[in-house]
């Protein structure tokens, strides 16, 4: 018995839906293609070029002008010691800033006020920033051109995106949580700090990881506060032999950063000199990728332990 | 909860500190450090000085080197932030100002020739040469929009496109070119494909049949291969860029002379006097190793003259001057 009109037209409808569901995957999957793609065939192809530079001199030699005996000590060394300020300034205030404005500030026009500029400073061109620290940090503060100097004008770039992501990730903790931890007599600062802040470390670690990924890709407000190009010697050691073992005379230190130099190698005439540059460019990618493998390490570690 | 992480945030501090800790034990803190920002037209050169003189001095001495450009350089240096500017034109008018407000003076030294050199396609079997008349013609701003074909510049070129690449406005090349064509620094038509990264100049040519570009002549001779050097008429026939012709001073008006600027203040201290007399003694050698020009050897022995004596000021009275002969440049007065 061949089945009747109305199960035909069904059919056909549903055939007809499940042909728009085909098309939209199709779609999709080439959106992403597109840039997968690309970036695939970028790193591919400065890979090509680069690797074959890669070697311990090439990490432990300063710049020059052989483009064969040139290396990027000096920028390595000055991108990890500037990501480490940055680091330690941006991620306890953007997180203590993002915790006041969810938790504690009263919701009113001043908070909102305060809450729109966040958002958009998220949004402002790097160069702004690198003009405000240059009058600030370098001339009012007298930082000079040094890796502080540099390591907190990156701080205050990616500040807004660490206090959105803080506020969002916070502001996924169901309200029951709070609830239940009152109900047994926490105070507010134990509701936070043991339960609101670390269960939302996930989300808080992801603004954590955009962040310094966009910040040790930066260019323009470090030169704008006076990173400089050529630098064949490196920061005073952070460790001493003597008393008291710590020194703090590299944060006043000239320095360079790993794109600056990639930029100058670029810019050069000579063909060995971009073969440099791709494989600086290597070395930046791993070291962020570096960064980023430490940060989903630390957000395993704390969702290991979320029990609800 | 938060205390592990505590403990846990600072192992990874005492991890990475102790990386660097081991990393940096070669650096020795030097007694002396030399600031020099500015040009990039001159930092290679500077460059080169620098690696030469702190392999010489066994970390004693520290040299900085910045990309500020020339005006960039010229601000910090009347601030009296740097030790040395590089310059890849004479100072400006302003920035004389500048420095003298500041009680800065100083020492103008040239160190090499650059040669703009005017590039076609290889492909382009329509151009022998150029003057000054068809690269103003081409340049200036009344071509804007107008001036679009070869055949617009000279009749028996064909009727093709003219596709223009150049260096952005910040640049010295840019003011020099346009002074030495145009007549007038920084006046240029504004419709070319402008990049301050010279190797997208040297792309765009290499790869379009009816491209023009100029550009520093150490870029020329690197890609020699994908570019032709067009002979420029200044007036007596029409010369290729080369280094014989920039010092015998035929290929006018696109040579032209870089410079170092001297800080008198920091004359004073050991390691940049030092340091200077070193940079004029290996100046030629190193200049034409990074692809520049060097100048004649009496040229190095005037301007040593000078920083001995302590010749403050410049010679070009805050003017950029085209087609001007290095000897006679250092015999001049100088202003300040």
């Amino acid at each position: 018995m061949a089945p009747d009109k109305g199960v035909q037209v069904m059919r056909a409808m549903i055939a007809r839906r499940k042909r728009w569901d085909v098309i939209f995957a199709v779609v999709g999957l080439l959106s992403m293609l597109c840039g997968v793609v690309a970036l695939v065939a970028l790193i591919g192809s400065m890979a090509m070029e680069g690797v074959p530079r890669l070697s311990w001199d090439f990490f432990s030699s300063f710049p020059s002008r052989h483009a064969d005996k040139a290396g990027i000590l000096s920028a390595w060394v000055g991108t990890t010691l500037v990501m480490l300020v940055t680091a330690l300034t941006a991620v306890p205030l953007g997180i203590a800033a993002g915790v006041y404005l969810e938790e504690y500030a009263a919701k009113n026009w001043i908070t909102d006020l305060i809450e729109i500029n966040v958002t958009n400073l998220a949004g402002v061109p790097s160069i702004i920033y690198g003009l405000l620290a240059l009058g600030l940090f370098v001339y009012q503060l007298d930082l000079g051109q040094s890796i502080v100097a540099a390591g907190l004008t990156l701080a205050i770039l990616i500040l807004p995106v660490v206090i959105v992501a803080t506020r969002e990730a916070i502001r996924s903790i169901p309200g029951t949580i709070r609830e239940g931890a009152f109900a047994l007599g926490a105070t507010k600062w134990q509701t936070v700090s043991q339960h609101v802040v670390p269960y939302s470390m996930a989300g808080i670690l992801t603004g954590v990881i955009i962040g310094l990924s966009r910040a040790i890709g930066e260019t323009a407000p470090i030169i704008t506060i006076g990173a400089l190009t050529y630098i064949a010697f490196l920061p005073d050691s952070p460790i001493k032999s003597e008393f008291p073992y710590v020194s703090f005379e590299w944060l006043s230190s000239a320095f360079t950063v790993m794109p600056i130099q990639m930029f100058n190698w670029v810019s050069r005439p000579q063909e060995a000199f971009h073969v440099n540059a791709a494989a600086a460019g290597l070395v930046l990618i791993v070291m962020t990728l570096l960064m980023n493998a430490l940060a989903i390490f630390i957000r395993y570690h704390f969702r290991k332990r979320i029990k609800w | 909860m938060s205390t592990t992480k505590m403990m846990k945030a600072l192992t990874g501090v005492a991890i990475v500190a102790g990386a660097l800790g081991v990393s940096s034990l070669p650096a020795n803190a030097a007694e002396a450090v030399i600031k020099i920002d500015g040009s990039s037209t001159v930092f290679p050169i500077t460059e080169a000085v620098a690696e030469e003189f702190q392999g010489m001095k066994k970390g004693k001495v520290n040299v900085t080197v910045g990309i500020s450009g020339t005006g960039g350089g010229f601000k910090k240096f009347c601030r009296g932030e740097t030790d040395i500017s590089d310059a890849s034109r004479p100072i400006a008018p302003k920035e004389m100002e500048a420095c003298r407000q500041a009680g800065i003076s100083y020492v103008e030294l040239p160190v090499a020739y650059d040669a703009l050199t005017v590039v076609v396609n290889p492909k382009n079997d329509w151009v022998k040469s150029l003057t000054v008349a068809d690269l103003k013609k081409m340049w200036e701003p009344a071509a804007q929009g107008t001036v679009t074909k070869w055949n617009q510049v000279r009749a028996e070129w064909p009727d093709a496109p003219l596709k223009l690449f150049g260096p952005g406005s910040d640049s010295g090349t840019f003011d020099y070119f346009t002074e030495a064509t145009v007549g007038k620094a920084k006046s240029s038509r504004g419709d070319f494909t402008a990049s301050e990264d010279d190797n997208v100049l040297v792309q765009g040519v290499a790869s379009d049949k009816n491209g023009l570009a100029y550009f520093g002549f150490a870029y020329y001779t690197e890609n020699a291969k994908k570019l032709k050097a067009v002979p420029i008429d200044g007036g007596k026939g029409p010369v290729l860029p080369s280094e014989k012709a920039v010092i015998n001073g035929t290929y006018q008006p696109l040579s032209r002379p870089i410079f170092i600027y001297v800080s008198a203040k920091s004359m004073d201290k050991p390691e940049v006097k030092e340091f200077v007399d070193f940079y004029l003694k290996n100046a030629a050698k190193l200049s034409k190793e990074v692809g520049y020009i060097p100048l004649p050897a009496k040229a190095y022995a005037m301007g040593g003259e000078h920083f001995k004596n302590r010749k403050l000021g410049t010679v070009f009275g805050g003017d950029t001057e085209v087609g001007l002969k290095v000897e006679d440049l250092l015999t001049r007065e100088a202003k300040q």
